[in-house]
């Protein structure tokens, strides 16, 4: 588990990046919280750096559009998932459980993001 | 509508084919490239593909399910040499002939040349063949390059170039380079990003020609003032001519591109032209969304028979070099004025050698008080704000006038 940020830091709207590997976004959407690969399938654009809109996140790129829920795209360009993770509050603080960590690349790898959104 | 035919295989071209399933299409549907590779990706080509960070399995444009799902019949490799007066009839290159009764041009622009013979370790990169080409002249130990055209593909080119460890120099014709496309003080913000990727970038001074045996390899580039850039490799950027050669004879009116209307459509009601090779409403563009973004437009009014919906979408392009990423949206003129909303233009990029990136700015231009564009280099988040509120704006004028 990876602690993220308090939760009154993440206001609803707003998202946060995490530096891990891959890098991982945190995003408060309307009060609920997701994480993702920050990644976009796609190509090499930062999802937390997009625009939320309920439950999805358009890439600042190209404009493909994720369902933070499931991690599948939405439209095109983007045709593969990306890797949706655990979320817990405790004590007031945003943590997330980073799945499978070890094999992924995070630059969009076909395998590692499909297995982890299957999931 | 019974068959409709694609003249173009890249990235305009599949769009109008997934529009045309997408909007109920049934029929016949023929995709005619001339290149022999199934559609992929160019931005790439100049940037991760270059430098080996993608492979040619990352350009794809479409997977095997999807082809399979369009249900078209692919003459790939094949060249259209022309359209006959009725616009519903294609004549291929070895002379046989494609009917439809609808029609996408989707040819889009090549890349324009230098004149002179042919010499080895000259480049241009506009198709896959291009890039592979230079790719492996660039994997043969450090060279000198020499890139002529500092707009968008030589920029990236050369920081491509820069980042596999080659000696690069820009040649620009203009005192400054992409000044038409981001105005004076945005472009200079750009110009800088070459120092930082140690490129050497020079201006006001064209090219004379190239130097070397004909048939042989180029080994020099020579200035109009006379100077001798030596080079072992030459990347030839100096601007796109939209592919209309083969309409000549045909009744499409053609200057710089097809003419079509809002719409996308041309001087024939069943046929409508998309992408690089499309004048829209006056205007070409040679950006990706708008290549991805005119065919929804372009095929309903095929479909409908004449024009029912109006293509104009707010301009959008992007560009990757020296690690920073630069977007623009909107119609600038010159004349607008450029105002940094965001960050500074002091180091808009950070400094590459550390790894790290700067702030980043978003710039936004102005004329009369009202926002016609803006210009972001690492600064995805508040672009896209100022991006939405153009598109905002842009509607509430279509729908107002
Ligand atoms: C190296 C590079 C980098 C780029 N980077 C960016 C970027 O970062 N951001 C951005 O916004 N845009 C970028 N672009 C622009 C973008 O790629 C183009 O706008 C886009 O490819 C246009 O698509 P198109 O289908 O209209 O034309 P094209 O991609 O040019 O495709 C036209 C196709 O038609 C075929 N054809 C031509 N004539 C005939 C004929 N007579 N018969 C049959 N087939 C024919 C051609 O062989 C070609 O395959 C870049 C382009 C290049 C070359
Ligand atoms: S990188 Fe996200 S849509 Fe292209």
């Amino acid at each position: 588990m990876i602690p993220v940020c308090r939760l009154e830091d993440l206001p609803a709207g707003d998202s946060v990046r995490l530096d891990t590997t891959p890098p991982v976004a945190v995003f408060n959407a309307d009060g609920e919280l997701y994480a993702i690969d920050d990644t976009c399938s796609h190509q090499d654009a930062s999802l937390s750096e997009g625009w939320l809109e309920g439950c999805l996140i358009e890439c600042p790129l190209h404009a493909a559009s994720f369902d933070l829920r499931t991690g599948r795209p939405t439209c095109l360009p983007a045709r593969r998932p990306v890797r949706t993770h655990q979320v817990y509050v405790e004590d007031g603080v945003i943590h997330v459980l980073v799945a499978s960590a070890t094999g992924a690349t995070g630059d969009g790898d076909a395998s590692a993001a499909g297995k982890g959104s299957a999931a | 509508m019974r068959a409709v035919i694609v003249v173009g295989a890249s990235l305009a071209g599949l769009y109008a084919a997934r529009e045309l399933r997408a909007q109920g299409f049934d029929g016949r549907l023929v995709v005619i490239g001339a290149e022999p590779h199934p559609p992929y990706d160019r931005p790439p080509l100049s940037k991760s593909f270059l430098t080996g960070t993608a492979d040619e399995d990352r350009l794809a444009l479409a997977d095997e399910e999807e082809t399979a799902e369009l249900a078209a019949e692919w003459l790939l490799g094949t060249r259209v040499r022309a359209l006959d007066a009725r616009g519903r009839t294609v004549v291929l290159d070895d002379g046989r002939t494609v009917t439809g009764d609808g029609v996408v041009i989707a040819t889009g622009a090549a890349a324009r040349r230098l004149p002179g013979p042919p010499l080895a370790g000259v480049h241009t990169v506009r198709t896959l063949d291009d890039a592979r080409a230079l790719r492996a002249d660039l994997t043969r130990g450090p060279q000198r390059v020499v890139v002529i055209g500092g707009g968008f593909i030589g920029a990236e080119t050369a920081s491509s170039c820069a980042v596999l460890g080659h000696d690069v120099t820009v040649v620009e014709a203009a005192p400054l380079p992409l000044a038409a496309q981001l105005g004076p003080q945005m472009a200079s913000v750009c110009a800088g990003l070459h120092a930082r990727g140690g490129v050497a970038l020079l201006t006001g001074v064209g090219v004379a020609g190239l130097r070397g045996a004909a048939g042989r390899s180029v080994t020099a580039v020579e200035l109009a003032d006379g100077r001798l850039l030596p080079a072992d490799v030459v990347v030839v950027g100096i601007g796109a001519i939209p592919n209309t050669q083969w309409l000549a004879g045909s009744p499409l009116a053609v200057d710089d591109g097809i003419l079509c209307d809002d719409g996308c459509v041309t001087t024939l009601p069943q046929v409508v032209a998309v992408g690089d090779v499309a004048r829209v409403g006056g205007a070409r563009a040679e950006h990706w969304t708008s290549a991805t973004e005119q065919p929804r437009a372009a095929v309903r009014n095929l479909l409908a028979g004449h024009t029912v919906e109006s293509a104009h979408s707010l301009p959008y392009f992007w560009s990757d070099q020296y690690g920073s990423r630069i977007q623009f949206a909107g119609h600038r003129t010159s004349g607008d004025i450029a105002r940094i909303v965001e960050g500074s233009s002091a180091d808009p990029g950070g400094d590459p050698t550390a790894g790290a990136r700067g702030g980043g700015l978003l710039a936004v231009y102005e004329r009369a008080g009202r926002t016609t564009a803006a210009l972001a280099i690492d600064c995805a988040r508040p672009f896209m704000k100022a991006r939405r509120g153009l598109a905002a704006d842009r509607a509430a004028e279509l729908a107002g006038v």
